[in-house]
């Protein structure tokens, strides 16, 4: 993770005012690993949940615009859990909103696939259940981490998660089997986003060591959870799961697609005109 | 939206265990289940609920309001149907 190249004044000011003359808080145990770790799991919630907040006012219906408003607000609000515990961890002042408004592009660590652009509707709900089909699995996984925190996000974030991939899931079937428009749409989607599917699996090498002492989970274990799912809900919309080929990553790594860029100009542009604006 | 494609569906919600669902409002959907997740999401999402209903509203059979008048008039001359109409004697205590 690069440094921010900006800081709220505020930030700075208040925390060198209380580091000055006495220790900092102690830093945790495995935090050089933990902090990349939990701000990934933090950047994958903001950028779904900003994405997902781009239909408001715009859903296909009433119904489905307040229903992919839930989504949205359920995932900033695991965002906000994930940045202040990486806040804690990291020691050096940063809260929830300087972590989310205060850093650029290539610091974020967001996989790729979530900030792919909305597209069409079938192309948001493709997209929602291949990340919701793996994160459901993921986040009752992590319930069980030796870390209280994260494993109090996990069980959670769990109970939100398995209602996404149930909405999502229930979306596709109709999709994929309903007229031939919402299905070439939706087989459409499934072909563009499988070549950001991959990056989800990948560990870094601080992840498998938080993951060898029970902190994190192993991406790798969610595979066959995730294969059964969309296997599942694939048939049942009588769409065929895209074959493997040569995946996208760089994400966790900062490197992005064009897309990013443009989220985080819209989603940072008042806080950091207005540091510290709240309403 | 069609009316064929998605049609109207009464929503009922319960607010707490033991208690009776009570009618809400209604919401437009393809199915009974993507009723009940439309009915999840815009009747539920201040913790009222601990159980949906959903019916098409094509299966409400509902009176006529024009016939207020011998559906619903003649009981307003019937006040001893009310409980307080009558006078309970003190020995019987709490009913």
């Amino acid at each position: 993770m690069g440094l921010p190249t900006h800081e709220p004044r505020g930030a700075q000011l208040s925390m060198s005012a209380e580091t000055a003359g006495r220790p900092g808080p102690a830093p945790h145990a495995s935090a050089a690993a933990l902090v990349p770790y939990v701000l990934g799991l933090a950047d994958d919630a903001l950028v779904l949940g900003h994405r997902l907040s781009e239909w408001s006012g715009r859903g296909p219906t009433l119904e489905e615009d307040i229903a992919l408003s839930n989504l949205a607000l359920d995932l900033i609000g695991q965002a906000r859990l994930c940045y202040a515990y990486a806040g804690e961890i990291e020691g050096r002042g940063r809260d929830e909103d300087a972590l989310a408004y205060w850093r650029d592009e290539h610091a974020y660590r967001n996989l790729l696939l979530l900030e792919q652009p909305n597209g069409d509707f079938a192309m948001t709900m493709v997209r929602h259940l291949l990340y919701a089909a793996f994160l459901d699995p993921y986040f009752k996984a992590l319930s069980a981490s030796a870390d209280a925190r994260l494993a109090e996000i996990g069980a959670k974030a769990a109970k939100e998660m398995a209602y996404h991939l149930r909405h999502a899931a229930e979306w596709v079937i109709r999709l994929g089997d309903g007229t031939e428009e919402s299905r070439a749409r939706t087989a459409a989607a499934l072909e563009e986003l499988w070549m950001y599917t991959g990056e989800m699996f990948e560990m870094e090498a601080g992840e498998t060591a938080l993951s060898a002492q029970g902190i994190a989970v192993d991406r790798g274990t969610i595979k066959p959870a995730w294969e059964a799912t969309l296997a599942r809900v694939l048939a049942e919309a009588s769409l065929a799961r895209p074959a493997d080929r040569w995946m996208q990553r760089g994400g966790r790594a900062g490197q992005h697609s064009e897309h990013l860029g443009r989220l985080l100009a819209e989603m940072q542009v008042l806080h950091r005109a207005h540091p510290g604006a709240s309403w | 939206m069609s009316e064929t494609l998605m049609p109207l569906w009464e929503v009922f919600i319960r607010n707490r265990s033991g208690m009776p669902h009570k009618h809400c409002g209604s919401v437009h959907a393809a199915d009974a289940t993507m009723a009940l997740h439309a009915a999840r999401d815009v009747y539920t999402r201040r913790g009222e609920s601990v159980s949906i209903w959903v019916t098409p509203s094509s299966a409400i059979t509902a009176s006529d309001p024009g016939d207020k008048d011998h559906l619903f008039e003649p009981t307003a001359s019937k006040p001893y149907r009310h409980p307080t109409f009558y006078t309970v004697p003190d020995e019987v205590g709490h009913m």
